[in-house]
């Protein structure tokens, strides 16, 4: 294992007008680690999120990300091209509603299939059985595949994108508010099945995330964020069993026990 | 003895910024050592800061002033300034914890719970899950419950998975919580002879024991934790 970071982001920001976006945000993702970023809405996670992504293009700031061969390329610096190959081939981006991430119209089959389309498959068989396989392994029968996602209940539906977006065994997958929205059962159904492929694939995460109870599940290490800046950092159990920011203290002592 | 742990002049307090800042010390001037092959004990009423020294030797605490020295692979590292990755690495590899309660995960078996450091540690799953049936057997954990998630388990069912999971690894240095809280006596002797085959194997252990006679059995040393009272220090 190379003991060199995947994702290295310095002194982040992103400004709408005179709003703060986020402030001035760095730190390093390692290969395998799940990264969560929490804060009550409007704090800049998902502003973060989306400049990460390379989604929303930063003020000011850089963030650099090591390509499969080994080299670091600034990705603010690379072409509009090359940025949407990283996207459909090395990373994953799991939107809170699926419908973002999904082409509704077309089956759940060529959903996961389009994407090893995108990276070079062409073998019509093949494309099937991987996506039969990957279908399965996020707990969808097999007789939906010709289904459109249109059909299917919101969290067969958020299931289905991340088949699609882990088909292709990217390195890096950012999910916004992955269980925003739906059923606890649902919920706990499919935070299980995110925390065991990611522990099987090795993927390096970074999950924005209202929900406390979600960052400890999935994640190692966290960041809060308040009014577009990171108020604390640390390990995901040190930080909400011992938070020390202001911000973070209320934020653990709003969570409902059950 | 090799000694695998130092703490130096370490100091812990909260400060509760719901409560106008309030300070609330818990611990100072704590300095200790513990041994391979020992069971250290950590003594004293509740609400002198045991618990929390434990949190801090497992970074699960933050740590305001001193030193948490640990031998990790080939060198040594301090905790109460290591970064994240490196916390996570001496978790994986040198400090096992088996905390108060069990924290469960939705749908994952017992089994599983018990299997998964040593699946971390890279070793096969089947393998693993041998060994957390022979622990959860020597545990009297009923087999039926094996494949079920711990969350309905009884408080000492679930004393017992986190038991399991604990002692499964072979990790040099292990922090026990109060791991016989909510034990009959059969199983607090399984405890027992459990700690006394990781003496055996040379860990050194760490340890808080409400149950006088669990202590009894397995203390080499008793350390006093009331010695390390904010107070104290200042007067």
């Amino acid at each position: 294992m190379t003991d060199e970071p995947l994702l290295r982001v310095s002194a982040l920001s992103k400004f709408y007008g005179s709003r703060v976006g986020c402030d001035n945000v760095s730190f390093d993702l390692w290969p395998g680690e799940v990264l969560a970023v929490v804060g009550e809405s409007g704090s800049g996670k998902t502003t973060l999120l989306n400049c990460l992504s390379t989604r929303l293009l930063p003020s000011s700031g850089t963030a650099s990300y090591r390509m499969r061969d080994g080299q670091f390329r600034e990705l603010y610096r690379m072409s509009e091209a090359e940025r949407r190959f990283l996207m459909r081939t090395d990373w994953g981006f799991v939107h809170q509603n699926p419908a973002d991430g999904l082409r509704m119209t077309v089956s759940a089959g060529a959903n996961v299939g389009e994407r090893l389309m995108a990276v070079g498959d062409r073998h019509y068989g093949k494309i099937r059985a991987t996506a039969v396989d990957w279908l399965s392994r996020v707990e969808i029968e097999q007789d939906r595949i010709d289904d459109e996602p249109r059909a299917f209940s919101g969290g067969m539906r958020q299931r289905l994108q991340i088949a699609r977006n882990l088909v292709t065994g990217p390195r890096l997958v950012f999910m916004d508010e992955p269980t925003g929205g739906l059923d606890v059962s649902v919920q706990a159904r499919l935070l299980d099945l995110l925390r065991g492929l990611v522990t099987d694939l090795g993927l390096a995460a970074i999950v924005v995330t209202h929900d406390l109870a979600v960052a400890r599940l999935l994640s190692q290490r966290m960041m809060v964020m308040k009014d577009g800046r990171v108020v604390e950092s640390g390990l995901t159990d040190r930080v909400l069993d011992d938070p020390r920011a202001p911000y973070t203290q209320l934020l653990v002592s709003s969570i409902l026990q059950v | 003895m090799p000694t695998p742990l130092v703490v130096s002049d370490v100091a812990k307090s909260f400060t509760m910024h719901l409560r106008d800042g309030i300070k609330l010390p818990v611990v100072a001037g704590v300095s200790f050592s513990i041994r391979a092959g020992e069971c250290t004990v950590l003594g004293g009423p509740s609400g002198a800061g045991k618990s929390s020294i434990l949190k801090m030797l497992y970074g699960n605490y933050a740590v305001d002033e001193g030193q948490i020295i640990v031998r990790h692979e080939d060198g040594l590292i301090d905790l109460a300034n290591a970064s994240p990755r490196t916390v996570l690495a001496v978790r994986r590899q040198t400090i096992g914890y088996v905390s108060q309660f069990l924290r469960t995960v939705p749908r994952v078996s017992a089994l599983d719970v018990v299997a998964e450091p040593l699946v971390e540690r890279g070793e096969e799953r089947e393998v693993a899950r041998g060994k957390a049936r022979a622990l959860l057997a020597q545990l009297n954990l009923p087999e039926k419950l094996w494949a079920l998630p711990p969350a309905t388990f009884s408080g000492g069912e679930q004393q017992r998975v986190n038991i399991a999971r604990g002692f499964i690894t072979e990790h040099p240095i292990l922090l026990l919580d109060e791991p016989t809280a909510s034990l009959d006596a059969t199983n607090r002797n399984v405890v027992i002879e459990l700690i006394a085959a990781k003496k055996a194997a040379g860990v050194a252990l760490l340890g808080i024991f409400h149950d006088h006679d669990v202590r009894e059995a397995v203390a080499d040393r008793i350390i006093d934790v009331t010695a390390f009272a904010p107070g104290k220090l200042a007067a």
